[in-house]
């Protein structure tokens, strides 16, 4: 189990230790700086084995927050805990920076106080937390608030708690999908994934049952078998349903149904949360074409050509696109052409970046730069990373689609159609590549 | 940051470099430096010429860079252009970039040369300093090539400044270092050697060192050094100490000089001119002298100049050798130092002494040391300085102070640190051994030793014990009552049950007679440790045990009936059932007078080098034991030659040594069995086969036929006429492993195996010729002759005794050959081969290696006499020298025992290259004795050989090095 936790800043100063069994000792703080903060090559390995204890460290900017154990504990719950850390910390005092720690650290050390027991994870749920570790003073809590609050931190509902009422029954859903690509140059897709989240933001009174559909392809098949022919839910699904690889549910999602009837239901936790992630590998629309042309002219200069096409319908419009091209190491010069959007060489990252605010679908647009190399002595060759991309589509890449959200409360009087609802796709790119 | 003005400074440079200082993590780093890298290679490309101070910002920049350990691949040429500059500060940046930056194997190197050359021919003295401060730092063959012959040229010459001859001595001794075969000797060596006599005291300690070097090499060259040195060395420790100003460090004067000059006198014999020899003397005895004075200062610095020098001159004392006085003087001021608060002094002390306990002169006066030595053993509180303590009381250790030494030894041994434990068991037994007066002391202290420390006992030493109590009858009975008595004891080491077995297997019938010790007691006791003993030490006493069953008839139906056991009979281990069976057949079926002669008492071995003294040597390296030679040399010539262990130990009657098996125990026994075992073994020629796979994966067949067409070139084409027998090809592939050694296999076919084995002294050999018939029927009308051709006949004597004209199927026949050798001879003698197998003649004709190094006698001499003779064997006709390429992996071990194989004494530390191997050994003839001097420099990266002998006549010079060569 975890030993100690620590946060560092950039330099490898300490700024929150807590240190939660015998065995982890202080010279593990002075240890992670040594090793691995400060060491001379660039440590990349999440988890650091030194002198038989194990670190296991996440970056956020400049913090580094190491979970620290002697003993062989389960690495993937280690960063698992990490993760929540930070977004309990974000929900709580926004960004993750040396700034907000120094300046919240009592809080920092109540939160690890209670979301670690003598190294084991407890409740780090960020809505029932802020119930009673709250950044203000505590408002003189009746004694039946307080044992509301046991009821339900210790209860098998530990994420809602009872007797939330609004106004406006709303609910906001977003799916966020980012598409990750690697091309070759002749453009033959070398891999493809779509990684994605559904996540709510829920406002709604009472203690509500949920329930998620979506066009998943084992969940359509099922339902057309009920019904339909096979024949027509296949040429009906071909199209719609789409084929998720894996997928993992929040805790307030009830597992024995979606093991039985692949149906997801839940009662959700009042305001923002994670209601599942899932992978998918099939049938991805890509939504951008990356089309290089690279020309060596001598040993002195470079000729890049870059097209880019958007491949999705033309009344979406993609945003914040931006284009990577990397530089030859020699660079001495770059001229950059582009009919759209602005392109600038960056020396410090060896790259040309070309920024497009705005793009609408079945378009195309192109940039073409002059390199000169200064000659060197050297006599490796430029290896060409790969070009890279970043984008903002309003679509879910994976092709996947919300088919209904209903939510039911019986105690209280409002029904499904009540409930405002908002969904929201967005498709980001996350590691999208193509070789030149 | 500091302010920098414009003038000097670089302000680029320095925002530069507090930039990258204020980054907060890597990725901004690496950011920075790429944008100033992308900056550098556009102003780098840019069309308009770059000034001289930008170009210098730039290369420091990218200097900067690259010792932030980033790749730089750009920017030479600029720094090379920096090198034309005539600004310091430009020409100062371009060097420092070249030598950090720039690798020998640049195209570069042409224009670098170039500008370096400017600089050397160019009468400013700091440019000349830059220039060689590049030459010195690079250092790569193609700079030594360029300028070896230039940087004498400026050190010498009368008008280059002071700091200029500094900085050329320092240069060529790196030129030395790294490429010394390039650094030509000319006539500037002589001047080198008058820089000693230099005003300016910079230039001397520069010069010094380089000659040091220089002299170590050719110390020939450089022998008018020692006056000049010694003079020099006078003049400033009589000096005042303010008349050398800048050169007063601390109160000393000029200590680091003195240190090199020191060094420098060490290179050579102490001076035969007697005033010179005064001069050091008094010298030496003046720094003893202050050595004595109260301190000038308290400051740690002083004191410690005052004693590199003091150090310095006693090694030199030492190494000269020749001054009882001053070195008891050293003696005494080593003794004081003994007792200093300073760990590093006393460490120093320490070692220094062991040299010194080596000298006659000092010997004593060491000894009276002993006490504090022995108490510096006991509560010093550095293990390392421990360690030299042990290694002194080891050096200092003679018949009158062993019994106390060892003694002290055995007790510290108790509490010694683990690392340096086996180093004294290994030092207590070969002490005890050496100076043992009476043998049951020597007894009693190994027996303690395994006690003390069983688990840091060598196989050796026990190995040893046996032999000692074997071979001196008046010690076993004691040494049967003593290992008797510590075998009481409940717990005792493996070591100790296997000494005890192998002891009272073989000497238990002499304390029988006590009723405290009966045989059945005795067995008992030993059987009792059994079951704890791993299986080698319980396959010794099942050895032992069948040894009882010969001494104690009385016990043989108990011990019988042990080895019937179940845990005997049926034991896993293949070897402890075995045992168990064979030695239970054996008491049941042989009789009382077989049982006798099978388990007869073990014969003395053959006297020979103590193992364990080799061990240590292993262990410690050559250097740091003071062992007399006359060891070596007793083992030599009792084996005659190095001593073949395979050949020996399958002899059924030879002696066994103890190391050549798991379990001594048995001498006759074993092999025995193996031949009930194995009958097919008897085909093989004195177990000679399994030589064969070791010889032939040596040296690749066709080297020793290349040899052989080499050096017969003019006989081989007379042979059939004269010798009408010889029919076949002479077969020679084997002649040249021989050369290193005296048995083997030297032909086989599918017919017939040649077995050799032979020994030489002085000029007469002995061969004795093992002829193997490998098929399963008769050879008949068989004869073997030898032939010497030519002018063989009149140089080598070879008489062959006649042979059974018959040999059996699988039978093998010996042949004994008497060797003479008249004088000095280059061909070798042929062994002709006659005989009928199945009807049709067999003609085979092998060449006999007996060649002229056989006739070698190995003398020991020391560094002085090698070098003496070698010069009075310098007549052109009598050197050859031959520079070949190794054709085997060039192992020094390998050498080593080559050279010994040739016959040649080894001699160590003689030459100072310690690389370098040089023996010495005189060939005997039955007219003349030629003296053969011979020194074999390796060159491991060229993998090349430089094999030099020098004999009085040419003839031998030529034959042994044609001989010696073709081994590596």
């Amino acid at each position: 189990m975890i030993g100690g936790l620590f946060i560092y800043n950039h330099k490898g100063e300490v700024l929150i230790s807590r240190v939660y069994r015998d065995d982890i000792g202080r010279n593990a703080v002075d240890a992670f700086r040594v090793n691995v903060i400060h060491a001379r090559q660039q440590v990349r390995s999440p988890v650091t084995n030194i002198a038989r204890t194990s670190f296991f460290h996440v970056k956020r900017s400049n913090i580094w927050l190491a979970a620290v154990t002697k003993q062989n504990v389960n690495a993937a719950m280690v960063f698992e805990f990490l993760y929540k850390m930070c977004d309990v910390m974000a929900s709580y005092f926004g960004k993750i920076s040396e700034e907000n720690i120094k300046n919240n650290f009592v809080l920092i050390y109540e939160l690890l106080d209670e979301i670690l027991d003598f190294g084991y994870p407890q409740n780090s749920e960020t809505g029932s937390l802020k119930t009673f570790i709250t950044q203000q003073g505590i408002k003189g809590q009746t004694k039946e608030e307080q044992s509301q609050i046991t009821s339900q931190v210790t209860g098998q509902i530990g994420w809602r708690r009872e007797g939330i009422k609004y106004r406006r029954n709303e609910l906001f859903l977003d799916v966020l999908e980012s598409v990750n690509l690697l091309m070759s140059p002749q453009g033959q897709v070398l891999s493809a994934h779509v990684s994605g989240r559904v996540v709510m933001k829920s406002y709604l009174s009472g203690m509500p049952e949920c329930k998620f559909g979506m066009n998943d392809k084992i969940i359509i098949d099922k339902a057309g078998k009920g019904g339909v022919t096979n024949e027509a839910g296949k040429s009906t699904s071909g199209k719609q349903s789409i084929a998720i690889d894996d997928c993992t549910f929040n805790q307030c999602v009830r597992l024995s149904k979606f093991d039985s009837e692949r149906s997801i239901s839940f009662i959700p936790p009042d305001g923002e949360y994670e209601l599942m992630r899932y992978r998918t590998t099939k049938d991805i629309i890509l939504p951008f074409r990356v089309i290089p042309l690279v020309r060596e002219v001598g040993r002195t200069k470079l000729e890049v050509k870059v097209v880019i096409k958007s491949n999705f319908k033309p009344s979406l419009l993609a945003q914040k696109i931006e284009v990577r091209i990397p530089t030859p190491l020699n660079t001495s010069g770059v001229q950059v052409i582009c009919m759209k959007g602005k392109a600038k060489y960056k020396a410090s990252e060896n790259a040309i970046v070309w920024k497009i605010k705005r793009m609408a679908g079945m378009k195309e647009s192109q940039i073409s730069a002059e390199i000169e190399l200064l000659p060197t002595n050297d006599k490796k060759k430029w290896a060409r990373p790969p070009i890279s991309m970043n984008f903002e589509v309003p679509f879910a890449p994976s092709g996947l689609k919300v088919r209904y959200l209903k939510v039911f409360e019986s105690k209280l009087n409002y029904s499904d159609h009540d409930v405002i609802k908002w969904v929201r796709y967005i498709g980001r790119s996350g590691i999208y590549e193509t070789r030149c | 940051m500091p302010a920098v003005s414009k003038g000097d400074g670089m302000r680029g440079l320095a925002v530069f470099i507090s930039d990258i200082r204020n980054c907060k993590s890597k990725e901004a780093e690496i950011k920075r430096i790429n944008k100033e890298l992308a900056n550098i290679r556009s102003k780098f490309k840019g069309d308009k010429a770059l000034d001289g101070y930008s170009k210098k910002k730039y290369v420091c920049k990218l200097l900067f860079i690259f010792l932030l350990g980033h790749d730089i691949d750009f920017g030479h040429m600029e720094a090379v252009n920096l090198l034309s500059s005539n600004k310091y500060t430009e020409k100062q940046i371009g060097y420092l970039f070249i030598s950090v930056l720039v690798n020998s194997n640049s195209d570069l190197i042409s224009l670098i040369n170039n500008a370096i050359k400017n600089d050397l021919s160019s009468r400013n003295p700091t440019f000349m300093n830059l220039a060689l401060h590049c030459i010195a730092n690079v250092g790569s063959r193609e700079m030594a090539e360029a300028f070896a012959a230039e940087v004498p040229r400026i050190l010498v010459a009368g008008d280059t400044m002071d700091s200029v001859k500094q900085s050329a001595a320092l240069c060529l001794l790196r030129l030395n270092r790294t490429s010394p075969d390039l650094v030509p000797m000319g006539e500037w060596t002589t001047r080198v050697v008058h820089l000693l006599n230099d005003q300016h005291l910079g230039v001397v300690t520069a010069a010094t060192s380089l000659i040091t070097t220089l002299a170590q090499k050719s110390p020939e060259d450089f022998k008018t050094s020692v006056s000049l040195a010694v003079a020099r060395l006078s003049r400033i420790v009589s000096s005042a100490s303010t008349d050398l100003q800048d050169y007063t460090y601390y109160f000393v004067a000029a200590p680091w000089l003195s240190v090199k000059l020191l060094r420098l006198l060490q290179c050579y014999p102490p001076p035969e001119d007697g005033a010179i020899r005064g001069r050091l003397t008094e010298c030496l005895e003046t720094i003893l002298n202050k050595a004595q004075e109260p301190p000038k200062s308290k400051k740690v610095q002083h004191s410690n100049a005052k004693n590199a020098v003091l150090f310095e001159a006693i090694s030199l004392i030492i190494h000269h050798d020749s001054e009882p006085t001053l070195l008891v003087r050293a003696c005494n001021q080593l003794g004081q130092f003994l007792q200093h608060r300073e760990t590093n002094l006393r460490y120093l002390a320490l070692e220094s002494m062991c040299t010194l306990a080596s000298s006659e002169f000092s010997h004593e006066a060491v000894k009276t040391h002993i006490e504090t030595v022995i108490n510096a053993l006991k509560s010093e509180r550095d293990v390392s300085v421990r360690q030299r303590a042990v290694d002194l009381l080891y050096a200092m250790c003679d018949r009158s102070n062993a019994k106390q030494i060892v003694a002290e030894m055995l007790s510290y041994l108790e509490t010694a640190d683990y690392s340096i434990r086996e180093e004294i068991v290994l030092k207590v037994a070969i002490l005890a051994e050496k100076y043992a007066v009476d043998y049951t002391w020597y007894v009693d202290t190994i027996l303690n030793l395994i006690r003390f420390a069983g688990d840091y006992v060598s196989d050796e030493v026990w190995y040893r014990v046996i032999q000692i109590v074997i071979n001196r009858d008046e010690v076993q009975g004691y040494a049967a009552k003593t290992v008797f008595e510590a075998l009481q004891a409940p717990a005792c080491h493996e070591n100790l049950v296997k000494v005890g077995g192998y002891i009272l297997g073989e000497f238990g019938n002499l304390i029988a007679g006590d009723s405290r010790s009966s045989p059945l007691i005795q067995f008992d006791l030993l059987h009792s440790k059994f079951h704890l003993c791993s299986v080698p030490t319980r396959a010794l006493l099942l050895s032992a045990y069948i040894k009882f069953i010969n001494l104690f008839p009385e016990v043989k139906g108990t011990i019988q009936e042990v080895l019937r056991s179940d845990s005997q009979l049926r034991n896993a281990d293949v070897e402890l059932q075995q045992r168990a069976v064979e030695y239970l057949r054996l008491s049941c079926i042989a009789s009382t007078d077989i049982l006798a002669t099978v388990l007869e008492e073990m014969p003395p071995f053959p006297e020979r080098e103590s193992s364990i003294l080799a061990k240590l040597k292993r262990k410690k390296g050559p250097g740091n034991l003071h062992l007399d030679l006359d060891e070596n040399r007793k083992e030599r010539s009792v084996n005659g030659g190095t001593a073949d262990h395979s050949s020996t130990t399958s002899n059924a009657k030879a002696p066994m040594p103890p190391q050549a098996s798991a379990v001594p125990v048995l001498r006759s026994a074993g092999p025995l069995f193996q031949v009930f075992a194995s009958p097919t073994t008897s085909t093989d020629l004195l177990g000679l086969g399994s030589t064969i796979a070791t010889q032939n994966s040596a040296p690749p067949a066709s080297k020793g036929a290349s040899l052989l067409v080499d050096v017969f070139s003019g006989n081989t084409a007379a042979f059939p006429v004269e010798t009408p027998v010889a029919v076949g090809p002479v077969a020679d592939e084997n002649f040249s492993r021989f050369v290193c050694k005296n048995n083997g296999v030297l032909y086989e076919n599918q017919l017939l195996q040649i077995g050799l084995k032979s020994e030489f002294r002085q000029n007469l050999g002995r061969m004795y010729v093992f002829f193997g018939n490998k098929t399963s029927t008769q050879f008949m009308n068989f004869a073997a002759s030898v032939v010497c051709q030519d002018a063989l006949q009149a140089q080598l004597n070879v008489h062959a005794k006649p042979a059974d004209p018959t040999v059996d199927g699988g039978a093998q026949l010996q042949q004994i050959l008497n060797i003479e050798c008249v004088s000095d001879f280059v061909d070798a003698p042929v062994l002709n081969i006659q005989f009928r197998y199945g009807g049709t003649l067999q003609n085979i004709a092998v060449k006999l290696p007996i060649t002229l190094n056989k006739f070698f006698q190995p003398t020991e001499m020391t560094s002085l006499d090698f070098f003496q003779r070698w010069k009075q064997l310098g007549a052109p006709q009598q050197e050859v020298q031959n520079i070949f390429k190794a054709r085997h992996s060039m192992d020094i071990e390998v050498t080593k025992a080559k050279i010994m194989g040739f016959g040649a004494a080894l001699l160590d530390g003689v030459d100072p290259n310690p690389f370098n191997f040089v023996g010495a050994g005189v060939i005997h003839t039955k007219t003349t004795q030629v003296g053969c001097l011979l020194r074999l420099e390796p060159n491991t990266q060229a993998q090349m050989y430089r094999l030099t002998l020098r004999t009085s006549r040419g003839t031998v010079s030529q034959r042994l090095c044609d001989l010696l060569s073709e081994q590596f």
